[in-house]
C-alpha cells in the first residue's frame, strides 16, 4: 500500500469520465505530436536536400520557385540560362565548385536530371549496383525511382517532355539504365540522373520534330543552356555578396536555398499554426474537463479524505494523492496522444504516392516529442492544483459532520 | 476527577479542555484520565460536544485550552505530519457509519491504516486480525458487498490493526437494533480488553450506559 496504489484505487470510479478526458487530451497531444513529426520530417528533408548547396543560379523569376524546382525538385523551373554564362560563375574565386543542372523531362513522375557526377557529392550518393554513365542517354537511377519504375541495370525507358510526366514522349531517344544508387534519404533517391548532354540531345531532337529550330541560322547549333548552376562557395560572405552581384550584373538570378527554405517555412507556418491553435484548444478543453471532474470528485471524496486523515494521513499526503491521480490520467493521455500522432503520420505516409516530399516522414522518436509528456504533466498539475489544495485544506470534523451516515 | 501522572499511569488524560465554535457558547469538558484496558462512555444529547471532544483527543481539531495527553504525549504540541502519524499509531477510531474506504477491499483498508500510521505493511497481522473478528474470508471484498455487521467488524479491525493505546468510538450503536447494538458494543469491549487499549465511547444511546463502568455526562456549556 502506498500513495500510488491509493491513487490508482481512486481512479476506479467514474472510468467513463476519465477515459473521455484522456481521449480529449490525447487528441490535442496527438495533433501536436503529428505537427512535430510533420515539421521535423520536412525540416530534415529540406536540410538534407539543400546540404552543401549555398547558392542556386538560374533564370530570373521567383527565387523560391528556382530553389523549389532545382534543389527540392518540387516545382517547375523558372527557365534556362546560357551555359557559357553559368560556366563563367565557376571562375569566380569565391566559388569552390559548381554543378550544372538541366531539367525538362520526366519518366512516370520521376524527374530526369541532366547533371555531372559531382551532383552526387552533395548527397554522398553511392552506387548500389552497376556503374556511372559513360556517355549521353545512359542513366543512373535513385533507389526509389528504380523501385517505383521497376527498372534494373540494362533496362531502357523513354522520357516524357515536361516535369509533370504528362507531356509527349521522346520515343526516338530511349535511356539505358547503367547504375542504381544506394538509398540516401535525400532528393536524389527519386531522380533519374544522366549527363547534361542527354538532355540537350533529347531537346534538340524535340525541337527538330516540332520545328522550333527553324528560327536558328542555317548550320548553326542552338546555344547550349542549362536550368541552373548549383554552387558551393568558399566563405559565408559569398552567400551574401554573390547574389547581389549576379542579380544586378547578369541576366541570371541567384537564390539562397537556406533563405528560401525559411520563406517556405513561414508560408507553411500559417497552416501549421491553425493546427497548433486547434491542438491548444483541445488540450485546454481536456485540462478543463479534468479540472471539472476532479472538483466534482473532490466533493464526493471529502469523506474519504477525512478518513485518510483519521488513519494518520498528513495533509501533504492528501495533496499528493490528488496530484498523482491527475498525473496518471495525463500520462495515459500523453501515451495515447503519442500513439495517435505516430499513427496519423504513418497513415499519411502510407497514402502518399512516391515522389512527394512527405513520403519519408520519419516514424522515429524525435527529441521534441519529450515535450508531449511534459505538456501533459503541465496540464495535469494545472488541473489538479485547485482540487489538491481543497483536499489539503479538508477539515476532518466538518467533512464527517456533513454526512455522518 | 483529579489529574494523575498520565505518563506513568494513564493512557489518556484530559484536563481543562474547552472549545468554542464561532458565534456559539463555549463547550466545557470535564477532566478525566484512563488507564490501559479501561472503558469510559461519554454520554449526552446531540450537540453537547461528544464528537468535538473525540476530534480534540485525536488531534483533528486545534486545542484552544486545556491539555490532552495520550500515553504522556500531547498531540497538540506536535505539528503537521508528526501529529498525523502519531494519531495513526496511537489511536484507533470507529465512526458511527464505520466509514470504510469504498474503493479498497477490507484487507486494503487495514493496509491503508498501517501505511498512514507509518508502520510497515504486515500482511500476517492483517490476516490474524480479520480471523479474530471472523471476517478473514471477506478480506478481498469491497465494503459495498458486506452486511452491516460485517462492515462493523471490518471497521473495528481497521481501528485496531496498529494495536493502538486508545480506541475512540463515535456513536457505535446508534441506528442499530438492540441485538446489533449489543453485538457491536461487546465487540468493542472485548477487543479493546484483548489489546489492553483504553476505550472511549461517545454516545447518546442509553443502552450503552448499563454496559460501561464509567460514564461521563456531557451537558454542553
Amino acid at each position: 500500500m502506498n500513495l500510488l496504489t491509493l491513487s490508482i484505487a481512486g481512479l476506479r470510479d467514474n472510468r467513463l469520465t476519465h477515459a473521455l478526458n484522456c481521449f480529449l487530451l490525447a487528441l490535442g497531444l496527438g495533433t501536436v505530436t503529428f505537427l512535430f513529426l510533420f515539421g521535423g520530417a520536412l525540416a530534415d528533408r529540406i536540410v538534407r536536400d539543400a546540404h552543401g548547396i549555398d547558392l542556386v543560379v538560374g533564370a530570373k523569376g521567383s527565387p523560391l520557385q528556382l530553389v523549389l524546382s532545382t534543389v527540392f525538385q518540387a516545382d517547375i523551373p523558372t527557365g534556362n540560362i546560357p551555359l557559357d554564362e553559368a560556366q563563367a560563375l565557376l571562375r569566380n574565386p569565391m566559388v569552390e565548385r559548381g554543378v550544372p543542372m538541366a531539367l525538362g523531362d520526366s519518366v512516370k513522375g520521376y524527374r530526369i536530371v541532366g547533371t555531372t557526377s559531382d551532383y552526387l557529392d552533395f548527397y554522398n550518393g553511392k552506387l548500389a549496383e552497376g556503374r556511372m554513365w559513360d556517355q549521353p542517354m545512359e542513366v543512373v537511377l535513385g533507389a526509389d525511382a528504380a523501385r517505383g519504375l521497376k527498372l534494373g541495370i540494362g533496362d531502357t525507358f523513354v522520357g516524357a517532355h515536361g516535369v509533370s510526366g504528362n507531356g509527349p514522349l521522346h520515343a526516338a531517344l530511349p535511356y539505358r539504365v547503367t547504375g542504381i544508387l544506394a538509398r540516401t534519404g535525400s532528393v536524389i533517391d527519386r531522380l533519374a540522373l544522366t549527363p547534361v548532354e542527354s538532355v540537350w540531345k533529347v531537346h534538340e531532337e524535340h525541337s527538330h520534330h516540332t520545328g522550333m529550330e527553324a528560327d536558328m541560322p542555317a548550320g548553326q547549333a542552338p546555344p547550349r543552356e542549362v536550368t541552373a548552376m548549383l554552387l558551393h562557395v568558399r566563405t559565408p560572405l559569398a552567400v551574401v555578396t554573390m547574389p547581389y552581384q549576379i542579380n544586378t550584373q547578369t541576366r541570371m538570378q541567384a537564390a539562397v536555398p537556406a533563405a528560401e527554405a525559411a520563406r517556405l517555412f513561414s508560408l507553411l507556418g500559417f497552416g501549421l499554426n491553425v493546427f497548433r491553435v486547434i491542438a491548444g484548444i483541445l488540450i485546454v478543453s481536456a485540462g478543463l474537463g479534468m479540472l471539472i471532474a476532479l472538483i466534482s470528485r473532490m466533493r464526493e471524496r471529502r469523506q474519504e479524505m477525512a478518513v485518510f486523515r483519521l488513519l494518520g494521513a498528513s495533509r501533504g499526503q492528501l495533496l499528493a494523492i490528488v496530484l498523482i491521480e491527475a498525473v496518471l490520467l495525463t500520462l495515459i493521455g500523453a501515451a495515447m496522444g503519442l500513439a495517435l500522432g505516430h499513427a496519423a503520420a504513418w497513415a499519411m505516409v502510407k497514402g502518399v504516392p512516391a515522389g512527394n516530399a512527405l513520403t519519408e516522414m520519419s516514424m522515429r522518436w524525435r527529441p521534441s516529442e519529450w515535450l508531449i509528456p511534459a505538456m501533459a504533466l503541465g496540464v495535469g498539475f494545472a488541473a489538479a492544483l485547485f482540487p489538491a489544495i481543497t483536499a489539503y485544506r479538508n477539515e476532518v470534523s466538518v467533512a464527517l459532520a456533513e454526512n455522518p451516515g | 476527577m483529579a489529574m494523575a501522572d498520565p505518563g506513568r499511569l494513564g493512557v489518556l488524560a484530559v484536563a481543562g479542555v474547552s472549545h468554542t465554535y464561532a458565534g456559539r457558547p463555549p463547550l466545557c469538558f470535564p477532566d478525566w484520565m484512563q488507564g490501559p484496558g479501561s472503558v469510559v462512555a461519554l454520554i449526552g444529547p446531540s450537540g453537547c460536544g461528544k464528537t468535538t471532544l473525540l476530534m480534540l483527543i485525536a488531534g483533528l481539531l486545534e486545542l484552544q485550552s486545556g491539555r490532552i495527553e495520550i500515553a504522556g504525549t500531547q498531540l497538540a504540541l506536535q505539528s503537521g505530519a508528526a501529529r498525523d502519524h502519531e494519531r495513526g499509531r496511537s489511536i484507533g477510531i470507529v465512526l458511527q457509519s464505520f466509514q470504510l474506504l469504498p474503493r479498497l477491499s477490507i484487507r486494503e483498508n487495514l493496509l491503508a491504516a498501517q501505511y498512514f500510521s507509518g508502520n510497515p505493511a504486515d500482511h500476517s497481522a492483517v490476516r490474524s486480525m480479520l480471523e479474530v473478528l471472523g471476517i478473514a474470508d471477506l478480506a478481498e471484498e469491497r465494503p459495498a458487498r458486506l452486511s452491516r455487521g460485517q462492515v462493523q467488524r471490518a471497521a473495528i479491525a481497521r481501528a485496531l490493526i496498529n494495536r493502538p493505546k486508545l480506541l475512540l468510538a463515535d456513536e457505535p450503536t446508534s441506528s442499530l437494533d438492540d441485538a446489533a447494538a449489543e453485538t457491536s458494543l461487546q465487540l468493542l469491549l472485548s477487543e479493546s480488553r484483548r489489546l489492553n487499549a483504553a476505550l472511549v465511547i461517545a454516545t447518546h444511546d442509553s443502552r450503552v450506559k448499563a454496559q460501561v463502568p464509567t460514564v461521563i455526562n456531557l451537558r454542553g456549556g
